[in-house]
């Protein structure tokens, strides 16, 4: 693999990824969850429920997740992108115990701990795969910059 | 009651589907180059034309779109609890090997480790 590290700036756009998807499914969990039984012989009331703030902040927040998460894939592999944005997992469970109270039993540790590690390991690594002509133009201009 | 391989069947389906649009969209974006260097040189509006002008992005997002449609079925039939933490950590793993096979990447002994632990922690953590 080459050497491809990210910017600071691509390190925003993957923590947007990581953040955007899992409070998204919160919100749209917590605001279809006040909402009384749907069922199918009404389909209207489904399509007004997404003018609610829950359902609405829930989508807007996907949105943001699916415009980042393009935008992640167009620079860096999805064997890369993918384990390093499920740390989005580790901070809602995070947020969970801290805002929610919420217990996290010994086994949830023991993901947070697995997941941290294998987000870790990803993200030492290069992000993106390199074709033969990116390898190519790559030592064509280090063997420049050396000669100069 | 659902039987074994009902249930197998069911997610598998969200498994298959999911990973077919991942790859896609993700065949899409590596077709269309660098967005951020997109949207520099020809702005937001040259970025989102890069985008829905490129027929791999849309087959992506049909099979995504059949993915959540089959996770609504297996909800529907299957507990939550079973369904979300397997699907999720499975998709990982044939994404991986998707990945290798289809869009040339090279998983290398980090990616896999990272791929089976983050795999294995989703599946605590949904537990």
């Amino acid at each position: 693999m080459g050497k491809h590290t990210l910017t600071a700036r691509q390190y925003g756009i993957l923590a947007l990824v990581s953040l955007c998807a899992p409070l998204g499914d919160t919100c749209l969990s917590r605001g279809m969850t006040r909402m009384p039984a749907m069922t199918l012989d009404h389909p209207l009331t489904l399509v007004s429920v997404v003018f609610t703030p829950w359902i609405a902040a829930g989508i807007a927040l996907l949105i943001g997740f699916f415009a980042s998460y393009l935008t992640a894939l167009s620079w860096a592999d999805l064997t890369f992108v993918l384990p390093a944005t499920a740390f989005g997992n580790v901070i809602v469970a995070l947020l969970a115990r801290v805002w929610l109270h919420e217990q996290i039993s010994m086994m949830r540790w023991a993901g947070i701990a697995l997941i941290t590690v294998g987000v870790g390991f990803v993200a030492q690594g290069p992000s993106r795969t390199e074709r033969p002509e990116e390898i190519a133009a790559r030592q064509e201009s280090e063997t420049r910059e050396a000669a100069l | 009651m659902t039987s074994l391989w009902a249930a197998v069947a069911m997610i598998a389906s969200v498994v298959l589907t999911s990973t077919a649009g991942e790859v896609l969209t993700a065949a899409a974006m590596k077709s269309i180059g660098d967005l951020d260097l997109i949207r520099e040189k020809s702005g937001m509006k040259g970025a989102i034309k890069a985008v829905v002008t490129c027929p791999l992005f849309f087959a992506g997002v049909f099979f995504l779109a059949v993915a959540f449609f089959a996770l609504l079925f297996a909800l529907n039939h299957l507990n939550l609890s079973l369904v979300a933490p397997a699907s999720a950590s499975l998709t990982l793993v044939t994404n991986a090997i998707a990945g290798k096979i289809f869009l040339k990447e090279n998983v290398d002994r980090r990616r896999w480790a990272a791929a089976v632990l983050v795999c294995i922690g989703v599946y605590l953590l949904a537990h």
